[in-house]
C-alpha cells in the first residue's frame, strides 16, 4: 500500500500546504486502500466520485491560499451522521434507503473547511452496542489479532467501522459518536486516539439520536495532534441544536505545549475494579509514572458512585432511546412493512426493522418510563445521576485532569459475549462515568497486552477542558511512544 | 421488581413492536436480567438529591417568535415510504 495512507493527518496537512501531495493523489491512495480492506467490513458505503470531487475542490482551495487544517484530508463519516444525498441509517433496517435532504452541523464544518468524504462507516446500530456486532450490515473486523492467533477480534463500540478504518489505515481519520463510551472503547481496542468532547461542544443537529442528553460528536485519529486539528473543525455553536453551547472554539493544536509541570493528576481508587486483569492494572501504574516524570502531581481521589454509573446509564440511556425511536413508523422515511391496521403496521415495522438490541433498550426504556415505575427508575437514575456529577466536582477541587485505564480488557474474539447483554455493558464501566456527567474524555494508545493487543488509557477533563485535556494527552502519547501497528492479513498481501 | 409476560406485552404494545408468543418468553427473561442488575441503585441514598435535567449549566437560548425556516414539503415528503397529495399516506384508519 501507499505510503499516503501511512500519514497521520498533522503530516497529510503539512504536506498538502507545502503542495508536496494533492488532496486527489491521497484521497485516491485511501479509495484504493478501501477496495483492498473490504473483508474488514468497516464500510457500509463508499462515496467515490464525491470523494473525487470533494478532493478537486479542497486542492483549489489550497492553491487559492484558503487551506485550513482538514483541507484535503479524506476522512470516513459514521453512518449515524446525516449526509446530504447519502446512506444514512445508523446501520439500522428501520432507516432502509433513508437518504437525508440536508446535511449535520459537524459533517458540514469538515466540508466547509475542505475535508473529502470517502464514506459511510460501520456501527452498532443506532450507537447501541460495545463490539460493533450489533450492525444490520454484519459485524466489523477489528484490524488487529492476538499474536500468532487467525481468530477476528471486535473493534470495539459503537463507532467500531470508524475505528477499525483508521487503524487499517484506509481513513486518516473518523468522526465518531459517543453516548457511553462509542468513540473511548474502540479506540482502546485498535490503538487510536479517541476524543469525546464535552456535552455541548459540538453541535447534535443531523446526528441520529440515540440518547440526547449524553450523544457527543467527536473524532478517532491517528495522534492526539491530529485529534486537536479535527476537533478545532468540528466543533461550535450552532443555533440549531439548543444544547450547544455558545463559547468560542479555542485554537487546540496550540495548546500542546508539552509541558503539564505542576498539573494535578487524579487517580481515583473505585476504578480498580474487581477482576481488572494485571496487565491493565499495571499499565495505569505505568501512565502514572509516566505523568509524574513529565512533572505533574499525582493525588488519590475518590469517585464514590461510580460503581453506580452503569446501572443508571442503563436507565437513562435507554429512557430516552424509546423516546428517540418513537419517530420510527414506518410513516415518515424508512422501512414500512404492511399490516392490516395503522396499529399493525407500527408494530410489524417496529419489529422488523429494530435489531435485537435495540428491541431490548425500547422495551427497557418504555418500562422504566411507563406509569408507576418512573419514580423507581428513572428519577432515581437521574438523582444517582446527579451524584455522580457531584463527584467529579468534588474531585477536581483536588486535581486538574483524572487518569483511567479506558476499558477493563483488550479487543475480545467476535461472538464471544454477544450472547450475554450485560457484560458487554460491563465493557464500558470506566467511560460512561464521564459521559453521565458531560465531561470531555480522551483515550490514548498506551501499550499492548500480552496476546499483543492495543490497551488505551483514559484522561477525563473537565467541563470544556479540552486544552489541558489535549495538552497532558500528547504528554501521555510521548511517553507511550506506542508505534506498533496490525499485521496486515486482509487484502493483497504487501 | 421483575416483569412477566402479561407486562411485557403491554409494555411491547405501548413501544408499539409487535412481540410473538415465543419472543415473549425470553424477552422476560432477558429484561429481568437487566432489571435486576439495575435494582442495585435502591441501596443509593438519594434523599434531597435533585434529579440531573442538564449535564452543563446553561439557560436555554432565547430567539424571537417568528418563523426562520420551512417550506420544503417536498423534502420532507421524499423519504416517505408512501406519499399522496402532498401528504404522508398510511393504512386506511376509518371504515
Amino acid at each position: 500500500m501507499s505510503e499516503l495512507t501511512k500519514m497521520t493527518l498533522s503530516a497529510a496537512r503539512d504536506a498538502l500546504h507545502k503542495g508536496e501531495i494533492s488532496a486527489v493523489e491521497i484521497t485516491k491512495a485511501h479509495l484504493a486502500a478501501i477496495e483492498d480492506a473490504k473483508e474488514l467490513n468497516s464500510y457500509i458505503m463508499v462515496t467515490d466520485d464525491q470523494a473525487l470531487e470533494m478532493a478537486a475542490k479542497a486542492d483549489d482551495m489550497i492553491k487559492g491560499g484558503n487551506a485550513k487544517g482538514m483541507t484535503g484530508i479524506p476522512i470516513g463519516i459514521k453512518d449515524l451522521y446525516c449526509t446530504k444525498g447519502v446512506h444514512s441509517q445508523t446501520a439500522s433496517h428501520i432507516l432502509d434507503g433513508f437518504k437525508p435532504e440536508y446535511e449535520s452541523t459537524v459533517t458540514a464544518n469538515l466540508w466547509a473547511d475542505g475535508a473529502v468524504m470517502l464514506g459511510k462507516t460501520n456501527m452498532d446500530e443506532f450507537a447501541m452496542g460495545s463490539s460493533n456486532e450489533n450492525s444490520y450490515y454484519g459485524p466489523v473486523k477489528n484490524p488487529w489479532r492476538a499474536v500468532g492467533s487467525d481468530k477476528d477480534t471486535v473493534p470495539g463500540g459503537s463507532s467500531g467501522g470508524s475505528a477499525a478504518a483508521v487503524a487499517a489505515d484506509i481513513s486518516i481519520a473518523t468522526t465518531g459518536t459517543d453516548t457511553g463510551g462509542s468513540i473511548r472503547q474502540p479506540a482502546s481496542f485498535t490503538g487510536l486516539v479517541g476524543l469525546k468532547p464535552t456535552y455541548g461542544r459540538c453541535s447534535r443537529w443531523g446526528m441520529i439520536a440515540f440518547a440526547s442528553s449524553l450523544d457527543q460528536a467527536g473524532p478517532l485519529t491517528k495522534t492526539v495532534r491530529d485529534a486537536a486539528i479535527m476537533i478545532e473543525s468540528m466543533a461550535g455553536f450552532d443555533p440549531k441544536d439548543s444544547t450547544s453551547i455558545n463559547i468560542p472554539v479555542p485554537n487546540y493544536e496550540a495548546a500542546l505545549s508539552g509541558d503539564i509541570r505542576g498539573l494535578k493528576v487524579g487517580v481515583p481508587k473505585e476504578y480498580r475494579v474487581d477482576g481488572m486483569p494485571a496487565e491493565i492494572e499495571k499499565l495505569w501504574q505505568q501512565g502514572i509514572n509516566w505523568l509524574k516524570d513529565a512533572g505533574a502531581d499525582v493525588v488519590d481521589i475518590s469517585l464514590p458512585h461510580t460503581k453506580y454509573a452503569l446501572p443508571t446509564y442503563y436507565i437513562v440511556a435507554p429512557a430516552e432511546c424509546s423516546s428517540n425511536l418513537a419517530r420510527y413508523d414506518g410513516v415518515k422515511y424508512g422501512l414500512r412493512v404492511n399490516g392490516n391496521s395503522l396499529d399493525d403496521m407500527y408494530k410489524k415495522t417496529r419489529a422488523e426493522g429494530f435489531g435485537d438490541e435495540v428491541r431490548r433498550r425500547i422495551l427497557i426504556g418504555t418500562y422504566v418510563l411507563s406509569a408507576g415505575y418512573y419514580d423507581a427508575y428513572y428519577l432515581k437514575a437521574q438523582k444517582v445521576r446527579t451524584l455522580i456529577a457531584g463527584d467529579f466536582k468534588a474531585a477536581y477541587e483536588k486535581c486538574d485532569v483524572i487518569l483511567t485505564p479506558t476499558a477493563p480488557s483488550a479487543a475480545f474474539n467476535l461472538g464471544e459475549k454477544v450472547s450475554d447483554p450485560i457484560s458487554m455493558y460491563l465493557n464500558d464501566v470506566f467511560t460512561v462515568p464521564a459521559s453521565l456527567a458531560g465531561l470531555p474524555g480522551i483515550s490514548v494508545p498506551a501499550g499492548l497486552s500480552a496476546e499483543g493487543l492495543p490497551l488505551g488509557l483514559q484522561l477525563i477533563g473537565q467541563a470544556f477542558g479540552e486544552e489541558q485535556l489535549l495538552r497532558v494527552a500528547e504528554v501521555l502519547e510521548s511517553a507511550a511512544s506506542f508505534k506498533e501497528k496490525p499485521a496486515k492479513w486482509w487484502g493483497e498481501k504487501a | 421488581m421483575s416483569v412477566d409476560k402479561e407486562t411485557v406485552a403491554k409494555i411491547a404494545n405501548l413501544a408499539r413492536i409487535e412481540v410473538s408468543e415465543e419472543e415473549l418468553e425470553s424477552t422476560v427473561g432477558e429484561l429481568n436480567n437487566i432489571l435486576d442488575w439495575v435494582e442495585q441503585l435502591s441501596e443509593v441514598n438519594t434523599d434531597g438529591v435533585a434529579a440531573m435535567t442538564s449535564v452543563v449549566a446553561a439557560d436555554l437560548p432565547w430567539r424571537e417568535d417568528k418563523v426562520t425556516d420551512g417550506g420544503y414539503r417536498e423534502k420532507v415528503l421524499k423519504n416517505a415510504p408512501q406519499a399522496e397529495h402532498g401528504f404522508f399516506a398510511v393504512p386506511k384508519v376509518i371504515e
